[in-house]
């Protein structure tokens, strides 16, 4: 455990540094975070191989109250993946950052970000996991409001605040209850629990549910992601949306420790909201225009796709079947490991490129793989990642889950058949939507000609952006086509997750049985494709290639306003679900016999903001208006208001006795 | 040790009948030194160093620094009284009698003190305490403000003395430098207040807020 402290101290004093030093607040914040996390990582890589389980209690401070830190390998699976994006993520801020003087205010912010998240997943009670989950929810808040000027950035700021203080009063009465029921504040203590009421565990789960799920961003509680990513510098969204929202997951896990046996209607659960984020998130992203909004659509469906695992592996365990259980947990548990890869190098992509051209317009840009190769194909990589094709990470982690969600559908009967149908179909048809969305990014950002606003000078990123990119689609293909390596980490998370006996886990082999010829089938589909593309060298060598342009369309004079835009291509599936979008058209024609100015704009906002959120709001406001009659301002009142509800408290005790 | 206890209830009653701003503050000196002694007097030895280095420090910062960080300000602001407290003088004297028979009554609903304190001194914290919190919504000055903050930090200060029967060393450093911090950060806003607004009616600085709404 030394390790992970040496690497909290390091990041807490970098921070520290970073703040008081005036010309090198880049320096020390940066190169702390890259050095702690470089600990770090060595330490959870460690702990996660060997699985170590170690606790170290600091119970001297403050009396009957202990703070424990611990690891076992559900933490360290997570671990790994916030030491490492971070590792990552700091060298691209370094670059990112450089010149950059408003972003830089933020900066100190960073490795407290990251103290809290490796604090958050080691936290082993209740006090001190709400303290870190909240430590964790304030840094990043500070974060996502950098650039405070804007309006819009303001906006985003708040939402994510009441989205994520919301979500901790769920958490704060889920730890009171167990508190409550047990007299102490340790996990270990919790997970020692056997015989809870089936109507209180059913609410612990609701409320657990709704708490991380809030941070994880579920359906229809994601309503804080599309605002805060776009409005966070793309180094602070590529580590919110990679790891920061794993630890709303996180804390379900391990909050399914505390449980006991999960009911049907937990995993039934799982699956129906992970269908709704998988289906809506990919959805919403389709009909973005801003690049990063976009990609904090696809973690809603990602997120999605984690909790369908979940769930699975849930009804696999109401459902006695251990083969189900280990395909859904283990598939949701590898995709977050590999939506922390992609999703990373997706905003970081989406980063260099806002860094270059200073826009998130998709519309606006276009043609950049020429300019930026690096960037360009890194892109693409994550892309077709995301989109869980062959032989990239994605896809084994969703063919997993695939194969899950098959086999129930073989073996189940009744609600649980009916859930699994669903789920295989509400992925599958993501997944269908998402390969459009991409293929409408890529096209439009970085295929075609350039479009209206790119007059200045475009370039390849600097160095230190590049090579967070460069590791991050390797990793891509290395989980694609080494996944048997990481399934043993897996399988040892799914040990402390899962209250089935260890020797029904023990069907790891038939999983990896059934990773191998998947597993070839992609080194083959990859060395062919080489190969093809080795021969096509050969063939093209000593003949004239032709460059034209990408989009003629058979005009004479074509310009670059002529091409797709992503609206268009977007277009038939807008139409198809306008019942559900709803789009907001604003369409002036041109008429007359000179037409004056025409204009077209369409606006879609979001169903869960919509037909949730807004009514429920402006219900409470209205309710609760009476209270703006008491907020005059005065200290004295609202001084005087606590000290007479201290008082009713007092006398209610004395009176009656709690 | 009674007596320690029956003086710093008294100081509080003191507290809220006195409009002259110095007495308060030396009243308020009074009571941080009565709260110092209390733990050595109850263990009635003055072998265990850390005890005694506590009793000191809290000597040093509750009787002498703040006091004087006090007197500086209403120097500063040149203010001698508080002239429209909310809740008149003798008013205020009967709602601290009132507190006081609250917080006596509810002595069975409160935990019982460790031995070395007396069990009058759980009812006593939480008088003061009240009484601190009555001197903050009643009165209107900056500085008065401050005071009634000051005694609800000696009532939460014996409160947790008492409970754990011992100086937690850690939770009274770390609420002493809480509100030293706090002191400063007061101070400072009393004078820029004086400064901008020739008064430090705390109530005026609702003007603030709406000219800020103004800008928006």
């Amino acid at each position: 455990m030394d390790l992970f402290f040496i690497s909290l101290c390091l990041l807490i004093l970098s921070a520290l540094l970073s703040f008081l030093s005036r010309k090198g607040t880049r320096h020390w914040g940066c190169g702390g975070v890259f050095a702690g996390s470089a600990i770090g990582l060595v330490f959870s890589v460690q702990a996660l191989v060997q699985n170590l389980t170690l606790t170290k209690s600091f119970g001297i401070l403050l009396p009957s109250l202990s703070l424990t830190f611990g690891i076992d390998a559900l933490s360290a699976f997570f671990l790994v993946a916030i030491f490492g994006l971070s590792l990552l993520t700091s060298l691209y801020a370094w670059g990112y950052l450089e010149n950059q003087d408003l972003l830089l205010p933020s900066l100190p912010f960073f490795p407290l970000l990251v103290a809290s998240m490796a604090a958050v997943v080691t936290a082993q009670d209740g006090f001190l996991f709400l303290i870190c989950w909240e430590m964790m929810s304030l840094t990043s808040f500070f974060l996502v409001v950098t650039e405070h000027k804007l309006r819009e950035v303001r906006h985003a700021g708040w939402i994510y605040l009441v989205a994520t203080h919301l979500a901790t009063t769920f958490l704060i009465v889920f730890f009171v209850l167990l508190y409550k029921k047990t007299g102490s504040f340790l996990f270990d203590d919790w997970a020692l629990l056997i015989s809870i009421p089936p109507f209180l565990s059913g609410l612990l789960f609701f409320l657990a549910l709704v708490g991380f799920g809030t941070k994880a961003g579920i359906f229809p509680f994601h309503v804080w992601l599309p605002h805060a990513h776009p409005a966070a510098p793309s180094y602070i969204s590529a580590l919110m949306s990679g790891v920061m929202i794993k630890t709303g997951i996180y804390g379900l896990l391990r909050a399914l420790t505390f449980l006991g046996l999960p009911p049907l209607w937990w995993g039934g659960c799982l699956v129906g909201i992970g269908i709704l984020s998988a289906v809506f998130g990919v959805l919403y992203a389709l009909v973005q225009h801003d690049v990063k909004r976009l990609l904090a659509y696809h973690s809603v469906e990602n997120i999605g796709i984690i909790m369908t695992g979940i769930g699975l592996g849930l009804i696999g365990i109401a459902e006695g079947n251990a083969m189900i259980t280990l395909l859904g947990l283990g598939g949701g548990l590898l995709h977050v490991w590999n939506h922390a890869i992609f999703k990373g190098l997706l905003f970081m992509g989406a980063g260099s490129v806002l860094h270059v051209t200073h826009t998130r317009m998709i519309e606006q840009l276009g043609g950049l793989l020429k300019k930026m190769p690096v960037t360009g194909v890194t892109f693409l990589m994550g892309a077709v990642a995301i989109c869980g094709l062959p032989p990239l990470n994605g896809f084994i982690s969703e063919f997993l889950i695939y194969s899950g969600l098959f086999r129930g559908a073989q073996s189940l009967s009744g609600l649980s058949l009916f859930l699994v149908v669903i789920g295989i179909v509400g992925i599958a048809f993501a997944g269908g939507l998402a390969l459009a969305c991409f293929t409408k990014v890529f096209g439009v950002v970085f295929l075609g000609e350039p479009r209206s606003c790119q007059k200045e000078k475009i370039h390849e990123v600097p160095l230190t952006m590049q090579i967070p990119l460069i590791v991050l689609s390797l990793l891509c293909l290395l989980g694609g086509i080494f996944p048997q390596f990481v399934w043993s980490s897996i399988a040892r998370v799914l040990e402390v997750i899962s209250p089935l006996p260890k020797a029904v886990l023990g069907h790891g082999d038939g999983v990896l049985g059934l990773l191998h010829p998947v597993v070839y089938a992609c080194l083959i589909f990859l060395g062919l494709g080489i190969v093809v593309g080795l021969l096509g060298r050969l063939l093209y060598r000593g003949r004239t290639i032709r460059h034209a342009v990408t989009w003629d369309c058979g005009y004479a004079q074509p310009s670059p306003r002529m091409q797709y835009t992503a609206s268009s291509f977007a277009q038939p599936i807008a139409v198809f679900f306008r019942v559900l979008f709803r789009p907001h058209l604003q369409f002036q024609k041109p008429g007359g016999i000179f037409p004056g100015p025409s204009s077209f704009a369409v606006q879609i906002a979001d169903f869960a903001e919509r037909i949730f959120f807004q009514p429920l709001f402006s219900q409470c406001d209205r309710i609760f208006g009476f209270i703006r009659k008491i907020q005059k301002g005065r200290v004295q009142n609202y001084l005087a208001l606590i000290f007479m509800t201290l008082i009713v408290l007092l006398l209610w005790e004395v009176w009656f006795g709690i | 040790m009674d007596w320690l206890l029956i003086g710093i209830i008294l100081s509080a009653f003191f507290l809220l009948g006195f409009s002259r701003l110095s007495s308060c503050i030396y009243i308020v000196a009074l009571q941080g030194a009565m709260l110092s002694a209390l733990p050595l007097l109850a263990k009635g030895s003055f072998q265990e160093l850390h005890i005694v280095l506590m009793s000191l420090g809290t000597f040093a910062i509750k009787a002498v620094a703040m006091p004087f960080l006090l007197t500086r300000s209403i120097r500063e602001a040149s203010i001698r009284q508080e002239v429209e407290p909310i809740v008149s003088l003798h008013l205020s004297l009967f709602a601290g009698g009132g507190i006081a028979v609250l917080a006596f009554s509810s002595i069975k609903a409160l935990p019982p003190a460790l031995p070395p304190f007396s069990p009058m001194a759980v009812p006593v914290a939480l008088t003061v305490v009240l009484i601190g919190f009555f001197l903050l919504v009643s009165r209107t000055k900056a500085i008065t403000q401050v005071i009634g903050f000051l005694v609800l930090e000696n009532g939460v200060f014996l409160f947790g003395m008492n409970l754990v029967g011992d100086f937690p060393a850690i939770v009274e450093m770390g609420v002493l430098l809480d509100l030293l911090v706090g002191i400063f950060v007061m101070g400072i806003m009393i004078y820029h207040i004086n400064r901008t607004f020739d008064h430090i009616d705390t109530r005026v600085l609702t003007a603030l807020q709406e000219s800020e709404e103004e800008t928006e």
